[in-house]
């Protein structure tokens, strides 16, 4: 017995608000492919190059609690800023994020991070001296390659002292691609 | 506990199918939301992910019961029900049987499944006041009947 898309869709949106889901999640189109999303009620929670919801969502019901749900109004606000942002039309963010789970440090090298202006770079080492920790430039890399919220959280405007891109958890074109939409390139 | 988006999609036809043979194709899928609804509501205090088909199968038994029962008279449903331990909300369904649908989905909502009259609001799609009113007629309707 098929459910229709009209019933599912009823369902999911019912869900929503009876504020019953712990974290919605749906994909999102973009000129660097289809994007996972995923926010909860505290904020945006992930960003994901990898559309397959399946490698996700063990991940996201250990942090916000088994109820995880598809539901493309959860994250009607991250879609209409990231729209905004592809469009050249938006350079800020201001969505709430949900940072659970993540380390004192992680949160600290975060923040820095979404400190740092559109359409410039920075490096690894500059952030890590923004948290007062200059020598740790290899960790604050790992913090960028774990980075649960790319884009938004801006990890593509972070690259090596000598100004070569280094890397990136969604693939360097992805990188490029981000920085000369900013004109960073 | 999976997730419960993997909890739908592997159960949500089977669920479907049981209800349609047991109220019908009519009122299956109102039936259908009902049982994920309730399903959704119990199932972050479910302890582990064993039997989840045949507790989500129980819920939509439940459910079909509680949706052939409104349509059945009123001195039938006095006879029946009232000494099982289902949740409350369950035995709100027949009480509040007859009123305007609004009013009806308010007071099941507040007095049944304990929600705020904001969350009403969104489920009835009006505004918070105007749940708070449908719930609080409703109520005094009913009053008026039991009188």
């Amino acid at each position: 017995m098929t459910v229709s898309p009209d019933l599912d869709q009823r369902f999911r949106e019912a869900a929503v608000s009876m504020g019953l889901v712990d974290m919605g999640f749906d994909v999102v189109d973009s000129p660097v492919g289809p994007l996972f999303v995923a926010a909860s009620e505290l904020g945006l929670a992930a960003i994901s190059f990898d559309p397959e919801p399946e490698s996700q969502l063990e991940r996201l019901a250990r942090i916000a609690g088994p109820c995880v749900l598809r539901s493309p109004r959860s994250v009607d606000g991250a879609r209409r800023e990231l729209d905004q942002y592809f469009e050249g039309k938006r350079r800020g963010f201001d969505l709430s994020l949900d940072l659970r789970a993540l380390p004192p440090f992680t949160i600290s090298v975060l923040q820095e991070l979404a400190r740092v202006p559109y359409g410039e770079t920075t490096t690894y080492g500059a952030l890590a001296s923004r948290v007062g920790r200059p020598r740790a430039a290899r960790a604050v890399g790992t913090v960028m390659n774990r980075n649960r919220i790319p884009i938004v959280l801006p990890c593509h405007r972070v690259v090596g002292s000598s100004g070569n891109l280094v890397g990136y958890a969604g693939g360097l074109d992805r990188k490029v691609t981000l920085l000369e939409l900013e004109g960073a390139l | 506990m999976p997730p419960f988006e993997h909890f739908y999609l592997e159960h949500r036809s089977e669920v479907l199918r049981l209800l349609r043979r047991r109220v019908g194709p009519e009122r299956a899928e109102d039936a259908f939301q009902e049982t994920f609804l309730r399903a959704l509501q119990a199932y972050r205090r479910l302890e582990h992910g064993h039997h989840l088909r045949a507790w989500v199968l129980t819920i939509a038994g439940n459910v079909a019961i509680d949706t052939l029962r409104r349509t059945r008279p009123q001195s039938e449903l006095a006879e029946t029900g009232a000494d099982d331990d289902r949740p409350a909300f369950e035995e709100l369904a027949p009480l509040t049987d007859g009123l305007p649908p609004k009013e009806r989905a308010a007071v099941v909502l507040r007095y049944g499944y304990d929600l705020s009259y904001d969350q009403i609001a969104a489920v009835l799609g009006s505004s918070e006041e105007a749940a708070r009113q449908a719930a609080s007629t409703g109520v005094r309707r009913l009053r008026r009947r039991s009188q």
